[in-house]
Formats: structure tokens, sequence, C-alpha cells
């Protein structure tokens, strides 16, 4: 169940460039964290570092540390992919497997941890994880149709229940929204709501009126200029970033007096 | 173009084409036309010259029993090396492309790439003579040992040649050669499965195999069938190579190990084309055409697997 992040001193490379230094920062659990920023500025790499994607890319590497709940994610121990077990993510482009079908979608992660699992109870965790991202309804009479049958809205809300059909204790989404129309946007943003009762969520954003409706906290990335690492600048309760930040690179940039 | 039309009909409007547009068009479509031509060439030629042979009494047909027993054992003898050759092939190419795509450091990925592609460009005669000065011999043991341990399968039933000059070497160096074309066009589709649906499988928690069940492979189905059927063709058509090894009987056996391999068609038309005359010639067209019907109908067959699919390709 929902488990808190600790990060402390983090950089990130990219081969020998560095595109994230001196992270420091809390994620408590059962609330959204917002993470804001200009392009460019390691939001992505940022969020990438905490289920340990980032690697997956060659060359790519991270110092520092980052603790789940007392367990070093970066440990000589720690196998990459129980962390990614642990701690789902939804990317920016909707990216249901075009193979499969709905209802095998919702369930990849599932048969990847145990294949032995009886029809009804594989249905019942199909039903919930739809309803579960709001996406029951619409799908329910065509389970068996491919994934990439559905609009890009309800495609983005299929991948939902695919991350947390497999219970993990952390949800990451980088721009969830940024392909969305508005109506689905606001779906995902309600379906959020209900989802950090039960998950920690941080969530990337470059809306900002996004970032103020949903999260509890918000941590707003920038950097001094292009080659430069990115920094998290702030990172507060969101009321006070929107109304009375510490920075005033942050003011500059949530007024729009930016650059 | 009659000037009685009716008023009320509005003028006929002609969308604007650029002339870049309509040459472009113009030559795509030219193309298309010629090689659709082409093939209806080749099967008016094989049809009109093979209409003798399907004619003519059973006992002036070379062999003296009639076409379908002289084509009969030939076709086996294809199909037998084809598919032997196949079967092999397939699975070693998509383990290559694999392990080019998503294993191999990039040097080594590279410098392998290349010396497969180097595999095809190696002309046919000079596998025919390697087949039959290497392969063969080396394989005897192989030919023993399965009439004595396998002979229960009617592929391996004995006696087993002690040249090594049968279906089943054939069947080897067939593979050997569509080993390139098949793991070629694998790689190219597995390098272009979309790292989007890569990295979402690995978010997932699946390791790297997982991840190739997930993303990759489902995806690269198309192109690996595809590859495999380009690969099929090549064997199918085969001739060199074939006539060097084979030292072929005249059964319509599907023993693989024996001396009394029937030849496959299109070695049988290399070898007797030469001498052949009249009634003969017209024999040895028709045994063409059947490989052509062979071929389409492989090609057919791959194109409605490959459909059946279509929605679930990920091409969308
Ligand atoms: N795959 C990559 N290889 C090399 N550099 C990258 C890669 N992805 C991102 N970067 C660089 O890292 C920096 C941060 O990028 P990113 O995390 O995507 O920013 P954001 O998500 O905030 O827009 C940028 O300078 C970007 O050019
Ligand atoms: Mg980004």
């Amino acid at each position: 169940m929902a488990k808190r992040i600790e990060v402390s001193d983090l950089n990130i490379f990219y081969g020998n460039f560095k595109a994230v230094e001196g992270v420091n920062v809390s994620i408590e659990p059962r609330s959204i964290t917002a993470l804001i920023g200009p392009s460019g500025c390691g939001k992505s790499t940022f969020l990438r570092s905490l289920n340990r994607m980032h690697e997956v890319l060659p060359g790519a590497r991270v110092e520092g540390k980052v603790v789940m709940d007392g367990q070093d994610l970066y440990g000589s121990d720690v196998d990459p992919v129980n962390v990614r077990r642990q701690i789902g993510m939804v990317f920016q482009r909707p990216n249901p497997f075009p193979t499969m079908s709905i209802y095998d979608n919702v369930i990849a992660g599932n048969r990847l941890n145990n294949n032995r699992m009886k029809k009804s109870d594989t249905d019942d965790l199909v039903e919930k994880s739809l309803k579960g991202a709001n996406l029951w309804n619409e799908v329910k009479d065509r389970l068996d149709r491919p994934g990439s049958s559905l609009s890009g809205g309800q495609q983005q809300r299929l991948c939902i229940a695919r991350a947390i059909a497999v219970e993990p204790d952390v949800l990451l989404m980088d721009e969830p929204c940024s392909a969305l129309d508005p109506i689905s946007t606001l779906a995902i943003e309600d379906l959020m709501a209900e989802l950090k009762e039960r998950f920690t969520i941080v969530i990337v954003t470059h809306n900002m009126q996004q970032a103020a409706r949903v999260s509890e906290q918000t941590g707003f990335f920038n950097l001094n200029g292009v080659g430069q690492p990115g920094r998290l600048i702030e990172f507060n309760p969101t009321e006070k970033i929107f109304s009375n930040p510490d920075q005033k690179a942050t003011e500059d940039y949530i007024s729009g007096r930016f650059g | 173009m009659t000037a009685t039309k009716a008023p009320s009909e509005p003028p006929q409007q002609r969308a604007v084409r650029r002339p870049g547009d309509r040459i472009f068009a113009g030559s795509a479509q030219g193309s298309g036309i010629f090689i659709l031509l082409v093939l209806a060439g080749v099967a008016a030629f094989l049809i009109s010259e093979a209409i003798p042979a399907l004619t003519a009494p059973a006992e002036d047909i070379p062999g003296g029993e009639g076409l379908a027993s002289y084509i009969g054992p030939l076709v086996v003898g294809t199909l037998l090396g084809a598919v032997l050759a196949l079967l092999i092939a397939t699975p070693l190419a998509v383990g290559i492309a694999l392990y080019i795509t998503y294993y191999a450091p990039r040097r080594i990925a590279a410098t392998m790439g290349y010396v497969i592609d180097l595999l095809a460009a190696i002309p046919s005669v000079v596998y025919g003579f390697w087949g039959l000065a290497v392969m063969a011999p080396t394989l005897v043991p192989f030919h023993l040992w399965a009439a004595d341990n396998l002979g229960f399968i009617p592929f391996f039933a004995g006696p087993a040649s002690t040249s090594g000059r049968t279906m089943f070497t054939v069947g080897l160096v067939l593979a050997v050669m569509i080993l390139p074309i098949i793991s070629a066009i694998a790689r190219e589709v597995f390098s272009q499965a979309p790292a989007l649906h890569r990295e979402a499988a690995l978010a997932l928690g699946a390791t790297r195999w997982e991840m190739i069940k997930m993303a990759v492979l489902p995806y690269g189905r198309s192109g690996v069938i595809a590859g495999a059927m380009l690969g099929l063709g090549r064997a199918l058509g085969e001739t060199m190579a074939v006539a060097i090894v084979l030292s072929g009987g005249a059964g319509a056996t599907v023993n693989l190990i024996s001396n009394s391999s029937p030849s496959t068609i299109a070695s049988n038309i290399a070898l007797r084309f030469p001498e052949a005359t009249g009634l003969g010639v017209n024999t040895l067209i028709a045994s063409g055409l059947v490989l052509f019907l062979i071929t389409l109908l492989v090609n057919m067959l791959a194109r409605w697997v490959v459909n059946r699919r279509a929605d679930f390709s990920g091409a969308n």
C-alpha cells in the first residue's frame, strides 16, 4: 500500500550529461505530488529515476539515494524489475499494447507476476481495475477488442487500469493528460482524486491549473541555462506555491513572467 | 461528354492536380501495371507450354506412367526440403535477430549483422559444393544414428545413406541459405518495435525476455512471417545447391535420410532441361507450373495468417 519516498542528493546523468542535480525531497503517501517547470528541466528524467526506468536507456545512470519506506531502491541487492513492480508508471502518450485485447492489457502486469490465475479471478480483477479507472462502463461490452481501438482518453485510462491492477505502492504519471481533450482530462483528474486514497501519486504536468487543482504538494523544477542541469528550486504545499512561493523564480514561472 | 446534360446538375468540379503529383501517380501506377503484366505473361507462357503435357496420353510422358506420377515425387521432394529448411532456419533467424537487436553489445551486434548479410551474398553453387564436400560427409554419423534411434518416425526410416547426399542434408544447406533473408527482415522489424510499448512492458516490471514477449515478438510477427515466406520462396526455387547435393531417387518418399529421396522440381528442371525434347520439355514446364502454383498458394496462406489478426497488428 501507499508508501513514502525519500530522495536525497540525487544526480541524474545521460552519459556524461548531468540532466538533474542535487534533488532532496520527501514524497508523502496517500497524496498527490505535482512536479512543474519549463520543458527540458528534468521533470521526466527525475520521475523515471524513481522507478528505475531511467537506466533502461544506454549510458543513463543515477547518483544519490531513493528510499521507499526504508528500502534503498538503488541498493546493490535490489532488482530494478521488482522496483518497477512496486512503482507503476503512466506515460505521456497512451501506450496500451496494440497486439493485446483490452482485457489482456489490464492484466498484462499480473500475468508477469504469476501465470496461474483462475479465469474467475482475472475477470474480477479486470472489472475492478477498469472500474477503478472509470472505464468499465465504456468498454465492458468489448473487452476482447484491441486496446488501440479506444479513443486517446480511454486508452490513457486503460493504461491507468493496467498500472493499478498490480496494486503498486506508488503511481508515477508523466504528463498523463497532455495528449487528451479537456473532458478526458477532467475524467482523469477525478480519477486521481479517488486513487490517492490508495496510492502515493506523483504527477508531472505542464498545466499549472491542473497542479493547483489536484495536488497537495508541488515541486518546481528549473534550470539556469541550456546545457545546465535541472534543479528542484522549491518544494512546498501547493497552496503556498500558488499564493506565496518562497522563491522569486517560482513566482515568475507561475505568474507567466518566465524567461 | 454529351451536350444533353440536365441543367440542374452542377458543373463538374475538377480538383486541381499538380504536375509532380500526376507524374508520380502515373509512374507508380505504371510500375504496378507492369508487374501484373509480367506475372500474367509468365503464367500464360507456363500454361500454354504445359498444355501438351497435360493432354498427352500417360505412356508418352517421361517415365511412362503419366504426368501425376512424374511430378508427384518432385512435389514431395520440393516441399520436404523447403519445409525442413524453414523449420530449422526460422527459429534460428528469430533468435539471431533478437540477440542482435536486444542482447548483444553494440559492436558485436554490428559485426554479426554484417557477417549474416554476407551469407546472403554467397552464390548457391558455392553452397552446393560446400554441402557436397563438407556437410554431407559430416552428417553421415547423424544419418546412421537417426536410422537406429528414430527409425520409427517415417522421416527417419532407414536404410540410412552412407554418402549423406540426402534430403536431410539438402534441408540443412537450404536452411543456411535462407537464414540471412529471414534474420535480416526479423532484425529490421524487431528493431522497430516502438519504444513506447517496450517501456510500457518494462514499467510493469517485465524482465527483458518478458518485454520481448509482450512488445517485440507480437509486433514483429507479421514481419517474421513475411521474411519466412521470402525464405521459403528461395528454398522452393533453389536449383544448383539441391542438384549438386542430392543423389536423387525417384520414389515419392518422405524419408529424409535414405538415398531414395526424390529430387525437387527446380533442380529436376535444371538437370533435365538441356537434354529434353518434344513432350519432355512440356512435361518439365508443367512441373514448373506446379511449382509456380505452390509458391502462389504458400504466399496466399501467409497473407491470410497475417491478416487474420490485422486489428491487433499494432499498425494503427
Ligand atoms: N534519452 C535522452 N538522452 C539524452 N538526453 C536526454 C534524454 N532525454 C532527455 N534528455 C535531456 O535531459 C534534460 C531533461 O529532459 P526531460 O527530463 O525530458 O525534461 P522535461 O520532462 O522536464 O521536459 C533535457 O536537457 C533533455 O535534453
Ligand atoms: Mg517531460
